[in-house]
C-alpha cells in the first residue's frame, strides 16, 4: 500500500493528527468548503495498489472509495463531499446510493442505497438532488448534513416512452432554469425491423419525433410531460448517455453511440474490420435546434464527413441529404461508447487539466469479431468552448491486464460515470463490478519523496 | 412465464432437461452416439450463421454483454421447449426477461429473414456448443413454428 510520503513523515504525524481532529469538527458543522479542508483532505488521501487496477498519468494517484455497489451508472458528488449513484438496477431495495468518507482517506465508511428504481442519470442542482429512471426525472431535497434525503421524492417529468435500448434518462442543468434529458432512440438506424440486413430504414423516420435526440424542461417545475412541457433542443441524436453543460461558455455537449453492425447489415459494402472501425463516436457541442443527422447519416472520421447510412440509400462514400447535417467538434474510435462526460473546474490538477473534458469511455461489444477496445477515461484539453489538443488516455487499463479483450465480459471494469468533488479529485464509476475510484493529484512536496 | 422460468432456474433445470433430451431422443431415429453427416452440415451453416447474425451481441463465446444482451450458456430458453426457441429467432424477444438470474430489458431482433435449414442450423449449433447439450432442431420444425406464428401475428413483435 503507497501512502503520501507526508502522512507516514513522523515530523508532520502531529500535525496531520491536528488537521484530522480539524476535518472531523468540519463535517460535523456541515461546512466543508474551506480551502483549508481540502488540503487536509489530499494529504491523507492514501493511494490503492495499482491505483485500484487502473494506469494514470505520472503525479496521479487514486484510491478505491468503494467496491462491488452493482451497476454504478452516474455519478455527483455535492459540496461537503457525500457522492450519489445511480444504480442500473436497484440493490439492497435501492436506485441510488449515497457515500460518505468520514475519516478523510478517500474510502467512503458509510454506504446506504435508497429510492425505488434503477436507472441512469443524477443530478444536483439547487440544494436537490435528481435522479432518473429510465420513464422519469424525479428530484428529493438535500437538507444540510443529511446524507441520505427523508423527504419524499416529487416527480419533475414523467411520460418517457418505454423502450429496450437506449433506455438511459441521463440529465444536466444550465444556468437559466433548464434541465436537459437525453431521449435515446430505440433501435439501430430506424428500420421498421431493427437491425435486419439490407432492409430500408424509414424516412422520415417517426422515432425523431419523441426520441433520438435531447429534450430541454423547466428545472424545477413539477409533473411535467415530455409532449406538453418539453422543448426538443437537439436532434439526429441516436443516443447520448454522456451530457453535460459547460458552464465556461454556457453551451449543451455530449457524446454520441454511433450505430452498429454495419457489416452485418450492409455485408455489400462493409467487412467486418471497416464495421469495427465505423462509424467514428461524435463529441457534439449541442446548440438550439442542432440536428446530427441520425438515422440518415453517421459520421466516417476518415473521410472526416456526414455519410449516408446505407439504410438510406448510402453506400459508405456517398454524401447526400448529409451534407448540411451538424458535425462533432472531435471523433473518437467506433463502438468506444462514450457514457459520462465533466468539464473539470477543479483547483488539484495541473494548470493543462482546467476546463478541458474527462470523458468515460464504457467499452465496445461491437467490434466483434476483432478484439474489443475503448476502456479507458480520455481527457481533452478545452480552449473557448473547443477542443484545444488530441485526446489522451487519461485513466486506462479498466478491461485488465494489458491483454486483448475480445468480449466486454472479459473486462474487468466498464468505466461509466465521470464527476469532480469539491477538492478537485475526479471520481470514476464502473458498472461491470460497481467499483469508484477517486483520482487525486500528488502534489509536488509529495513527489519529492 | 418469468416466474415460472425463475423457478427453475436453481440447477434443477439440468436433469429435467436431460430427461426430456433422453425422451426425445428416444422417438427419434437417429442414433445419439455417433454425429450424422447431417448433423455435421447443420453444426456447420449453425456456425456461419451465428458469426454473420449472432456474434455481435451473444459475442464468440456465447456468453453475452453483462446488462445488455443474455447469456447462451445453459439457459432455459436455449435448453428449453423448442417451439419458444424458434419463435424467439422468427419474431425477436423484448421486455424484461430473467436468464440465469440476470435481469435484461432489451430488444432482439427478428431474424425472419433467414431460412428454415439456417435457423434450424443457427438453434442446433446453439443448443450444441457453449457447454449446452440439447437435442438438434430440424428445418420441418422451423417451418412448423413458421407458419403457426404467421397465422398468429399479422405482423411481428417488431
Ligand atoms: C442486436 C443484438 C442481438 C442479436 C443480433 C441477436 N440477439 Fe439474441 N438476444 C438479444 C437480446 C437483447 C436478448 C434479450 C431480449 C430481452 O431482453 O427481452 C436476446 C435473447 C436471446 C435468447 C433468449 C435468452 C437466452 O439468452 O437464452 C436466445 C436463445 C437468443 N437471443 C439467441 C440468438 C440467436 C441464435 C441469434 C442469431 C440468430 C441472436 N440471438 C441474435 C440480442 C441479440
Amino acid at each position: 500500500m503507497r501512502k503520501t510520503q507526508l502522512w507516514l513523515h513522523p515530523r508532520l504525524a502531529g500535525w496531520y493528527f491536528f488537521l484530522l481532529v480539524f476535518a472531523f469538527t468540519l463535517l460535523s458543522c456541515g461546512d466543508s468548503s474551506s480551502v483549508s479542508e481540502t488540503e487536509e483532505t489530499e494529504g491523507n488521501l492514501t493511494a490503492a495498489p495499482d491505483n485500484g487496477s487502473i494506469t494514470l498519468p505520472d503525479g496521479f494517484a487514486a484510491t478505491i472509495v468503494a467496491d462491488d455497489l452493482g451497476g454504478a451508472r452516474h455519478i455527483v458528488v455535492n459540496d461537503n463531499g457525500d457522492i450519489y449513484i445511480k444504480m442500473r438496477n436497484t440493490k439492497n431495495g435501492g436506485g441510488v446510493v449515497a457515500l460518505r468518507d468520514t475519516t478523510g482517506d478517500g474510502q467512503a465508511d458509510i454506504k446506504e442505497y435508497f429510492t425505488e428504481y434503477g436507472g441512469t442519470g443524477i443530478g444536483l442542482y439547487k440544494g436537490y438532488l435528481y435522479f432518473s429512471s429510465d420513464t422519469i426525472v424525479y428530484r428529493v431535497q438535500l437538507n444540510e448534513g443529511e446524507l441520505v434525503p427523508t423527504g419524499e421524492p416529487e416527480i419533475i417529468v414523467k411520460d418517457f416512452l418505454v423502450q429496450g435500448p437506449h433506455e438511459s434518462k441521463p440529465i444536466t442543468f444550465d444556468n437559466s432554469g433548464h434541465m436537459y434529458v437525453t431521449v435515446g432512440a430505440p433501435s439501430n438506424a430506424c428500420q421498421e425491423k431493427d437491425r435486419t440486413p439490407g432492409l430500408a430504414g424509414q424516412d422520415p423516420c417517426p422515432e425523431l419525433e419523441r426520441q433520438a435526440g435531447i429534450w430541454r424542461f423547466d428545472a424545477e417545475k413539477p409533473n411535467q410531460t415530455q409532449v406538453e412541457d418539453g422543448y426538443r433542443y437537439s436532434t439526429g441524436i441516436r443516443n447520448a448517455v454522456a451530457i453535460e453543460w459547460n458552464d465556461q461558455v454556457n453551451e449543451l455537449y455530449a457524446l454520441q453511440h454511433g450505430r452498429d453492425q454495419l457489416s452485418t447489415l450492409w455485408p455489400k459494402y462493409f467487412n467486418d474490420s471497416l464495421s469495427a472501425e465505423l462509424p467514428a463516436e461524435e463529441f457534439l457541442r449541442v446548440t438550439d435546434g442542432s440536428d446530427f443527422g441520425w438515422p440518415y447519416c453517421y459520421y466516417d472520421q476518415n473521410k472526416e464527413a456526414k455519410i449516408l447510412a446505407p439504410e438510406y440509400g448510402g453506400n459508405g462514400e456517398e454524401v447526400g441529404r448529409c451534407e448540411n447535417v451538424d458535425t462533432p467538434i472531435m471523433s473518437f474510435p467506433a463502438h468506444w461508447a462514450p457514457n459520462g462526460l465533466v468539464f473539470y473546474k477543479g483547483n488539484l490538477f495541473p494548470e493543462k487539466y482546467q476546463n478541458g473534458a474527462f470523458i468515460a469511455f464504457h467499452g465496445s461489444w461491437n467490434r466483434a469479431p476483432l478484439e474489443q477496445k475503448g476502456y479507458l477515461v480520455a481527457f481533452v484539453p478545452f480552449q473557448n468552448g473547443q477542443p484545444s489538443g488530441d485526446y489522451e488516455r487519461f485513466a486506462d487499463q479498466f478491461a485488465g491486464s494489458g491483454e486483448a479483450i475480445n468480449q466486454p465480459n472479459d473486462a474487468e471494469f466498464r468505466p461509466m460515470g465521470v464527476a469532480v468533488g469539491p477538492d478537485g479529485s475526479l471520481y470514476i464509476t464502473d458498472d461491470q463490478k460497481g467499483r469508484v475510484w477517486r483520482v487525486f493529484y500528488e502534489n509536488s512536496q509529495v513527489a519529492q519523496r | 412465464m418469468m416466474i415460472l422460468l425463475m423457478n427453475c432456474s436453481g440447477g434443477s433445470g439440468d436433469s429435467s432437461q436431460e430427461a426430456e433430451t433422453q425422451s426425445e431422443s428416444t422417438e427419434a431415429q437417429s442414433e445419439p452416439q455417433e454425429p450424422s453427416p447431417a448433423l455435421t452440415q447443420q453444426m456447420e451453416t449453425g456456425k456461419t450463421v451465428y458469426t454473420q447474425y449472432c456474434l455481435a451481441c451473444h459475442q464468440a463465446d456465447g456468453n453475452g454483454v453483462k446488462g445488455a444482451f443474455p447469456t447462451l450458456h445453459q439457459t432455459e430458453y436455449v435448453l428449453g421447449d423448442k417451439t419458444e426457441l424458434i419463435t424467439i429467432i422468427i419474431n425477436g424477444l423484448q421486455g424484461p426477461i430473467e436468464v440465469n438470474g440476470e435481469q435484461y430489458n432489451n430488444v432482439m431482433p427478428q431474424h425472419s429473414f433467414l431460412t428454415d435449414e439456417q435457423i434450424a442450423g443457427v438453434l442446433t449449433y446453439v443448443r450444441k456448443s457453449f457447454g449446452n447439450d440439447a437435442e438438434e432442431i430440424t428445418a420441418e420444425e422451423v417451418k412448423e413454428v413458421r407458419d403457426d406464428v404467421a397465422a398468429d401475428t399479422t405482423g411481428t413483435s417488431n
